[in-house]
């Protein structure tokens, strides 16, 4: 016989080996022990850079490099948080007026769009559908370096570089995984509700907006986080199409702040936990969202 | 279906006397019409123009002038720098994509056996992933400062030599790479939850048949999870190949723009060693404004990411196994 695993310890053994006690007490201890050493060490790895970041924001300048380290800054600079929201090399009040437009207006854009979209796909039968929704599918395999440049000579040539303008007006066309993600939501959704409308007359307008919509809520808010959260992160496109510095979003101001002269990591750690600050609070406020959004991705892709 | 008030057909409007497929027809192309229109500009004509590009010498203020394979014969014979971008690309790729993905199914496996305050440990493994990523590599750039940063003293504490990071034109990729496994946390939590959609029954059943802990893993666990396993995969090599910010912000902030640091720098970091494929491109595109090589460098790369796809999806007959049969 096999040696029994432990799923199976519980069924009783009547004759069993001499020291099987011992045996039985490591196979019910050692690996959940180890399971979870495993999983603490992990943590601290991933925690202890976080700690630091915190840390640091809180240090005095001269704490910042110190042998040994400094782990409780002295005394505990509160006013590094002001002071990096003031420093001039860090206009934090017009970055984030920035960031917020950005993130605000893509995310109702992109919201809007893509619920119409889903909402078509889903429940209404026109001609054409199925080879639309395959096209949506096979957008999501290209990859964004490919379009890159033509989109950016297409906003060049409307003269919109150095404006949020191509950041912005994109998203109004919607996006494709938001649009499959909410096709199959409400592929879940019953129809008694929307039939029993449309007997009574209603236009598909009114249907997604009285009936659908509120049934959305939850995938919507997936939609709404991970588009906002892809704004308030986006690097790439803002280094693209922003020149000017009065226009700087958050994460560029940042990158802007590092390159500035003699490095103030203290400062520089505060900034970027203040930049930081916004996204986990919102995960911790729609955490289930979030999670279901993760997981989303991931297995229905 | 008319309303009730139409009473006498000579009295409908004129949109309820069109066939109702046509007004079906209509009002779904309503909806679908924003997208539609993103398709076609943002996603169709581009991808058609990259190419078109990709074959002409353009800098934006002249028109383009059509100069055949031109850039990709350059590309592929005199460019160093690429050679440079094209190895730093792979070694990332190649690294962190496999040890990315094991990881984070470990620690997913590790978290779906009945532990206690998975809740906990599942914040803090994800709580990385919400840190920006401009954030995120300053932080490590401080981390890794190879004056006295936090890791050098650890690695001094176990009696190991202090390291460069950034800064060594050795280590600044293996540097790149520990800043990525650190966001390995969202991939963790899409592989538990795929790990607790793995019916109970056919573990049990497997238990059943002797098979112990290690076999019940290989032999139904990853079976089952392995359409989820293919698209992390799939996304982890798309996303690798086109990594930018860390590399860039990383790259630019240690001593190694060539063009002067700060935005308007092309951060290569030290010798080019973070100098990866996009931000080359980038450099390019939007620095060098040689749009027609830079079209022709995404080319190549669009072309290589199907390759991959291509033959992961190919190769995933024999691996993936899909309920119900082949799909």
């Amino acid at each position: 016989m096999t040696v029994p695993s432990l799923a199976t310890t519980a069924a009783p053994v009547p004759y069993a080996r001499r020291g099987s006690r011992w045996a039985k007490f490591l196979r019910h201890f050692v690996p959940p022990l180890i399971s979870y050493i495993l999983l603490i060490a992990v943590g601290i790895m991933f925690f202890v850079p976080f700690l630091w970041l915190i840390i640091t924001s809180l240090k005095p300048a001269d704490q910042v490099f110190t042998i040994p380290l400094t782990w409780i800054p002295h005394p505990i600079m509160w006013r590094n948080y002001p002071d990096s929201l003031h420093h001039s090399g860090f206009p934090f009040v017009r970055l984030l007026r920035n960031s917020l437009n950005y993130a605000v207006l893509s995310t109702i854009g992109v919201t809007v769009a893509s619920a119409l979209a889903a909402y078509s796909f889903a429940r209404i039968p026109f001609r054409g559908r199925e080879i639309w929704f395959a096209i949506t599918l096979g957008t999501m395999m290209i990859p964004g370096v490919v379009t890159m440049i033509p989109t950016y000579l297409i906003f060049k040539w409307l003269n919109w570089v150095g404006s949020y303008k191509p950041l912005i007006i994109p998203s109004f066309g919607g996006g494709a995984f938001y649009i499959f993600m909410l096709r199959q939501f409400m592929m879940t959704l019953p129809w008694d509700l929307s039939d029993a409308a449309r007997v009574d007359g209603a236009s598909e307008a009114h249907i997604l907006l009285r009936i659908m919509l509120p049934l959305m809520r939850p995938a919507l808010m997936v939609v709404v986080i991970f588009n906002f959260m892809g704004c308030w992160n986006d690097f790439m496109g803002p280094v693209i199409y922003l020149n000017n510095t009065d226009l700087y979003p958050l994460s560029l101001g940042l990158y802007a702040f590092l390159n500035r002269g003699n490095r103030a990591w203290h400062l520089l750690m505060a900034a970027s936990l203040i930049v930081t600050l916004p996204i986990i609070i919102i995960f911790f406020l729609a955490q289930r969202q979030f999670i279901e959004g993760i997981t989303m991705t991931g297995i229905k892709g | 279906m008319a309303k009730g008030k139409t009473a006498y057909p000579g009295q409908r409007s004129l949109w309820e006397r069109l066939p109702r497929q046509l007004r079906t027809d209509i009002v779904g192309y309503l909806f679908i019409l924003p997208w539609v229109l993103s398709i076609l500009i943002f996603t169709a004509y581009p991808t058609v123009a990259s190419f078109v590009f990709s074959f002409a010498k353009y800098n934006v203020l002249q028109r383009p002038r059509f100069i055949g394979l031109t850039n990709y014969v350059y590309m592929f014979t005199r460019d160093t720098r690429l050679a440079t971008a094209v190895y730093n690309s792979v070694y990332y790729t190649f690294l962190s994509v496999p040890l990315g993905l094991a990881s984070s199914l470990a620690l997913a496996v590790l978290l779906n056996a009945r532990v206690r305050f998975v809740g906990l440990f599942r914040t803090i493994y994800y709580m990385p992933s919400l840190v920006p990523p401009v954030a995120g590599t300053l932080l490590w750039m401080l981390i890794m400062d190879p004056r006295q940063g936090l890791l050098n003293e650890v690695l001094h504490f176990f009696g190991l030599p202090r390291l460069g990071w950034f800064s060594d034109p050795q280590w600044s990729k293996p540097a790149l790479l520990i800043m990525s496994f650190w966001g390995i946390g969202s991939g963790t939590l899409i592989f538990l939850a795929s790990l607790k959609e793995v019916p109970h029954e056919l573990i049990e059943a497997a238990t059943m048949d002797g098979a112990g802990s290690w076999r019940r893993f290989w032999g139904v666990t990853i079976p089952m999870i392995s359409p989820v396993i293919l698209f992390n995969l799939v996304m982890a090599i798309l996303g690798s190949f086109q990594v930018f910010t860390s590399a860039y912000v990383a790259g630019s902030g240690s001593g190694g723009s060539l063009a002067g640091g700060g935005p308007s720098g092309t951060a290569g970091g030290p010798l080019d060693s973070l100098l990866m494929y996009m931000v080359y491109l980038y450099a390019q595109a939007f620095r060098y404004f040689e749009m027609g090589y830079a079209s022709a460098m995404a080319v190549v790369l669009f072309l290589v990411i199907m390759a991959a796809t291509l033959l992961i999806f190919r190769s995933s007959g024999r691996w993936v196994y899909y309920e119900g049969g082949r799909r």
